[in-house]
């Protein structure tokens, strides 16, 4: 690996080469098209040379997009706010059910906690319709169908494993000594784990976080079952706007950047964690 | 003011709190998801019966009959190949081309690290919208993949509006999204390797091939059969790409499990015949998580024992 001949170099380079445009294209070529009217979209050969315009964005934001045939209401603002709302309240209660739970495997070997632990952790790898289908109905029955409440409740399959098992291994990380000292010194358990075991695994805690609002955020089957047109995230409104308006290219293309921006931004941000949430705990990055 | 409280409160409570803590901490989690459990028992039963939301005076046990029919029901077998084959295909090609690029980002430079975070974005898309961004790149008229392909000779490549390259297209959105999971995972393997038997490796002059096959790769094994299975785990019960792709046609070239148990469900309104057929998705995907929960905690244990 050291010598590596001259002849390695490049074809090393080449590959790399092809593997981040292939990666990096499809970004690249949507985030200029979104700022482009449908004229330059629809030139063939394509070009990108074009005058940059923000009346995609312009549309999308006020709502009101100005076509021919008249003037078309777009509800996607409210998709974007959907997803915030579902996502941020999602992950609270998640980390509030969560993270406790996650302490009491990591310190506690009680009975029948290995057996709870995997049946949360069997949540992620089930198929998914196997549980909203019969669910449609019974919400139904509860009166939950298209409720923020009932989205959030089940948005917890999503977010609740996958916290447990992160935070789990992050208070495995620390070491009891220092919890048990503070106990010995007449602390209350719960003095111990806001003041000491928290702050030590505040970290882990709030990559997370993060990592189950961008799950949160690119779920796609839950509300494309059980919510209707006003609850949906973007996920499920950009597909209904396609088929809706499906020849208004330019504004489509606005509206994926807009829905995939924060998932991106905070990837970015949280980027160290990320292989180890990824693999729910088993690898470190 | 909790060091007084608990002063006061003595050592009895502590000790009653201690064997019931536990349980108390983990019940509320445990609770949300108990209620969403019982959907699953109805699905079971539901796949035992004749129901159709738009015959529901004709609700009945019909015992196995939903799994029977499914011998002669070419539907079913369709469904099963197109499963396997998109699960099979999407994995072995993202495994090798995951692998590679591991390998190729191997080395710890800055270049490679920028590399390694950028590669990150598709994993982070959501599929449904990547599939979207792929749509847009397809589209006959003025897609620039469609352009691409005419000018290597292909007139009139249809993408995904083709039931013979539909397969081929959510397949590419699969391997762009879902390359970087398996890269990623086996570039922390890669890197958490000991150096000593590659160093003594080079000491002796062992041909390069030779250490990839015999030490890189069975060393690399733990990550790889994690990654697979994590990968072949979510690849079996695609749902989001190919619906939001071709909601399983062009005809029924992609009605994989659960886009064909979707479409029974909410078109056909055969709730039976949806319901039997995600119970064998789960049979399967049971099977899978079992094998794959083992290597998955080896890996674990690991991890913590180097913390």
């Amino acid at each position: 690996m050291e010598a590596m001949s001259p002849l390695e170099r490049i074809l090393r380079g080449i590959a790399l080469t092809l593997v981040v445009i292939f990666f990096m294209f499809p970004i690249v070529w949507i985030l200029l098209m979104s700022f482009q009217t449908n004229e330059t979209i629809l030139r063939i050969p394509p070009s990108v040379v074009f005058t940059p315009t923000l009346d995609n964005y312009a549309a999308l934001i006020t709502g009101k997009l100005q076509t021919a045939a008249g003037t078309l209401d777009i509800a996607f603002m409210r998709n974007l706010g959907n997803s915030v709302f579902l996502s941020v309240v999602s992950v609270a209660v998640a980390l509030l059910l969560g993270v406790p739970a996650a302490y009491a495997f990591a310190r506690h070997k009680f009975r029948g906690s290995e057996d709870i632990a995997f049946t949360l952790l069997s949540f992620r790898f089930a198929p998914p319709l196997l549980v909203l289908l019969p669910l449609t109905q019974y919400f139904q029955w509860l009166g939950l169908s298209n409720t923020y409440f009932g989205l959030i409740w089940v948005y917890q399959l999503i977010c609740l494993p996958l916290i447990l098992w992160i935070v789990r291994g992050y208070f495995e990380d620390i070491s009891a000594d220092v919890e048990y000292a503070y106990r010995i010194a007449g602390h209350s358990w719960f003095a111990t784990f806001r003041k000491i075991a928290l702050p030590l695994a505040g970290p882990g805690i709030a990559a997370a976080g993060l990592l189950a609002f961008i799950f949160a955020w690119n779920n796609f089957v839950f509300a494309l079952v059980l919510a209707s047109a006003d609850k949906q995230p973007v996920t499920v409104g950009a597909l209904a706007f396609v088929t809706a308006s499906g020849i208004q290219y330019g504004q489509i293309a606005a509206a994926i950047v807009l829905s995939i921006t924060p998932t991106l931004a905070l990837a970015l941000y949280a980027q160290r964690y990320l292989v180890e949430g990824l693999s729910l705990g088993a690898v470190k990055g | 003011m909790a060091s007084v409280t608990q002063s006061g409160a003595g050592t009895r409570g502590f000790r009653i709190s201690k064997r019931v803590l536990p349980y108390v901490l983990s019940l509320p989690a445990l609770l949300v998801c108990i209620g969403i459990l019982i959907p699953f028992f109805s699905a079971v039963i539901y796949s035992f019966q004749r129901y159709r939301l738009s015959q529901p005076w004709a609700r009945q046990f019909n015992w196995g009959e939903n799994y029977l029919n499914f011998f002669t029901d070419s539907g079913f077998w369709n469904t099963l190949r197109v499963s396997l084959l998109y699960a099979g295909t999407t994995v072995i090609l993202e495994l090798l081309l995951g692998l590679g690029i591991a390998l190729l980002l191997q080395r710890r430079s800055t270049v490679n690290n920028f590399i390694s975070i950028m590669l990150l974005l598709p994993l982070m898309t959501a599929p449904a919208l990547a599939a979207l961004m792929w749509k847009l790149m397809t589209n006959p008229g003025f897609g620039i993949l469609s352009y691409f392909a005419s000018l290597i000779g292909l007139e009139n490549f249809r993408w995904a509006s083709s039931p013979d390259t539909a397969l081929l297209t959510v397949v590419l959105v699969d391997i762009w999204v879902y390359t970087p999971f398996i890269m990623i995972l086996l570039l922390a393997g890669l890197r958490s390797l000991p150096t000593q038997p590659f160093e003594a490796a080079a000491l002796d002059g062992v041909p390069r091939t030779f250490v990839f096959f015999r030490i890189t790769l069975p060393m690399l094994t733990p990550y790889i059969l994690t990654a697979t299975l994590f990968r072949l785990l979510d690849s079996i019960q695609q749902f989001d790409i190919i619906y939001a792709m071709t909601q399983g046609g062009p005809g029924d070239t992609l009605t994989v499990f659960q886009v064909e148990a979707y479409l029974n469900f909410f078109q056909s309104t055969n709730v039976g015949r949806s319901a039997a057929l995600l119970i064998i998705l789960w049979a399967i995907t049971y099977t899978l998580s079992n094998v794959f929960i083992k290597n998955w905690l080896r890996l674990r244990e690991r991890a913590r024992g180097e913390a």
